[in-house]
């Protein structure tokens, strides 16, 4: 398998490093693998801390920056990132009016960022969590380790990022955020499998002329195996699944996110019939987002998040975003 | 009775056999994981062994606490928690005595197992370390190498499980058929508990 990589080793520190040169409104501190926006911490404001693993740029570093989060702490790649790091984030970040982590359903992220919590509390940091557990293709039972956090993570960041810009308090952005995960659902499908530098070959057989149903964002197979369809009947596949896990009354916010190795032809397309699926059970759409945003790796696929909005909700969400992966009223 | 050097040459033979078997334990986190159980465990061990080599607590206690330690500061993911709360309650179980029994270990290893099971909420036949940690440790009352064998044979039990707990439960029914790769670790972490005890009555 051909990566432009130097060793697997180094993939997340020459990535940061690179980061660091193409975006000085950061501060990038390569050793200890935190991400932090150049002004941080700004007097008054809550700050937005969140992390997980590597891989799924621009999450969460791609975030960082004035509207968004104030922080990222990325891992080795699709591990969470340890204690060390988030407690050295939200240092970094926090200005007395507390810190936000914004976790992701995950077993690794949610016992690290458990630890740094309370770690960062014995440093007298005012820390509240909301956990991001949006893909309907989980069964949240007893059973499982619960839904993961896929898409929604975006505006989960995005819509608590304008809340804290705007000076809100913290109890205010934990409720906000935790709105929006609850308003959220995401269905995801993978066409290959990825590779990750560790391993240097596909983390599973996906053979041709087959494509896997209910995929996260960690290149684990999905919950179910098919023959490859087209656009239209995926886009109605992950529709169906979507909204027969919620029933919108107000206007959603659309996401339709590239896993990392589908174009942007293949994306628009797709997004097309998705628009196409939601018009046919009345579902209207306010905003709509197509790209890569929360990949995984070079894995060829893409994921469909809803999330319902109020006016509130939609107004923070169109607050200006200045971000090397998100930006716009700026 | 087990000392201080006991313990370190435990945890210096887990890095080795770690180093020896990531490919394999990556390999098994593959089809139902994502592919880095090998990689992380390996990061993770070998700093252990090199910071036990820079500074060497007088107590068995106080080695286990600091591997646990470094475990958490560069594991990551879900692996990094538990074992590291694994050797850190352990060894905090162990107090500070200078020498420990092979009673004392099985109580605090227990005390340990129990930790680990309510951080990460799994029981056994969840299909998780603690698959071969809690047989290995009913084991240990007998001998270390009862605890090796009960622990492989624990780890070796999961493949026909459905996983409930950690990323393998995404995959529901699909996940039966594989070997948990984190019990799998989790045996390799007491065979080199039963290797370091033979060398030591070796030496004897």
């Amino acid at each position: 398998m051909k990566m432009l990589i130097n060793v697997a080793e180094s993939v997340v520190a020459d990535a940061l490093r690179g980061m660091a040169a193409a975006h000085p409104e950061l501060t990038v501190d390569v050793e200890n693998r935190v991400v932090v926006r150049r002004d941080a911490p700004v007097a008054g404001k809550v700050g937005l801390v969140s992390g997980g693993g590597s891989g799924h740029e621009p999450l969460h570093g791609g975030f960082v920056g004035p509207g968004m989060l104030s922080a990222a702490c990325p891992g080795e790649v699709f591990t969470s990132p340890v204690p060390d790091q988030m407690v050295r984030a939200a240092a970094a970040v926090d200005s007395g009016a507390g810190v936000l982590f914004i976790v992701k359903n995950y077993t690794g992220d949610v016992l690290n960022f458990d630890m740094a919590a309370e770690l960062a509390a014995d440093e007298g940091i005012r820390i509240a969590k909301v956990l991001v557990d949006d893909d309907v293709a989980v069964t949240d039972s007893l059973y499982t380790a619960g839904r993961r956090g896929t898409g929604a993570t975006l505006f989960v960041e995005k819509i608590a990022g304008a809340a804290a810009e705007e000076g809100q308090p913290l109890e205010q952005v934990e409720a906000l955020a935790r709105q929006v995960n609850e308003s959220s659902r995401s269905f995801g499908v993978a066409l290959s499998a990825c590779t990750t530098p560790a391993k240097g070959s596909p983390t599973f057989d996906l053979p041709a002329g087959e494509l896997e149903l209910g995929v996260g964002i960690h290149g684990e197979p999905g919950r179910e195996r098919r023959a490859m369809m087209t656009s239209r009947e995926i886009a109605d596949f992950a529709v169906n699944a979507v909204l027969d896990d919620m029933s919108p009354r107000n206007p959603v916010l659309l996401l339709v996110n590239g896993m990392g190795a589908t174009p942007l032809l293949e994306l628009y397309g797709f997004n097309a019939e998705v628009q196409r699926a939601l018009t046919e059970r009345g579902v209207a759409v306010a905003r709509t987002l197509v790209g890569n945003y929360v990949t995984s790796l070079d894995m060829a696929g893409a994921s469909v998040t809803l999330c319902q909005v109020d006016e509130e909700l939609l107004r923070l969400y169109d607050a200006p975003v200045r971000t090397p992966g998100l930006r716009w009223g700026v | 009775m087990l000392d201080a050097d006991f313990f370190r040459r435990w945890m210096t033979a887990t890095a080795a056999s770690v180093e020896r078997e990531a490919e394999r334990l990556t390999e098994l986190d593959s089809p139902i994981g994502d592919a880095d159980h090998g990689s992380n465990l390996h990061r993770g061990f070998t700093a252990v062994a090199a910071v036990l080599e820079k500074e060497a607590p007088d107590t068995p206690g106080a080695v286990l606490v600091l591997a646990g330690r470094q475990l958490i500061s560069t594991v990551g993911g879900a692996s990094g928690p538990l074992y590291g709360t694994l050797l850190r309650r352990t060894g905090k179980a162990l107090g500070d005595a200078a020498e420990v029994s092979e009673a004392q270990l099985t109580d605090a290893l227990r005390a340990g197992v129990d930790a680990v099971m309510t951080l990460g909420g799994a029981a056994p036949g969840d299909k998780t370390m603690v698959d071969a940690l809690v047989p290995a440790v009913d084991a240990l009352a007998e001998s270390f190498a009862a605890a090796r064998a009960a622990a492989e044979e624990g780890a070796s039990a999961t493949t026909p499980l459905q996983a409930r707990k950690g990323r393998a439960s995404y995959l529901g029914e699909r996940s039966i058929g594989h070997q948990d790769p984190g019990a799998t670790s989790a045996a390799l972490l007491i065979a080199a508990l039963a290797t370091t005890a033979d060398t030591e009555a070796a030496d004897v």
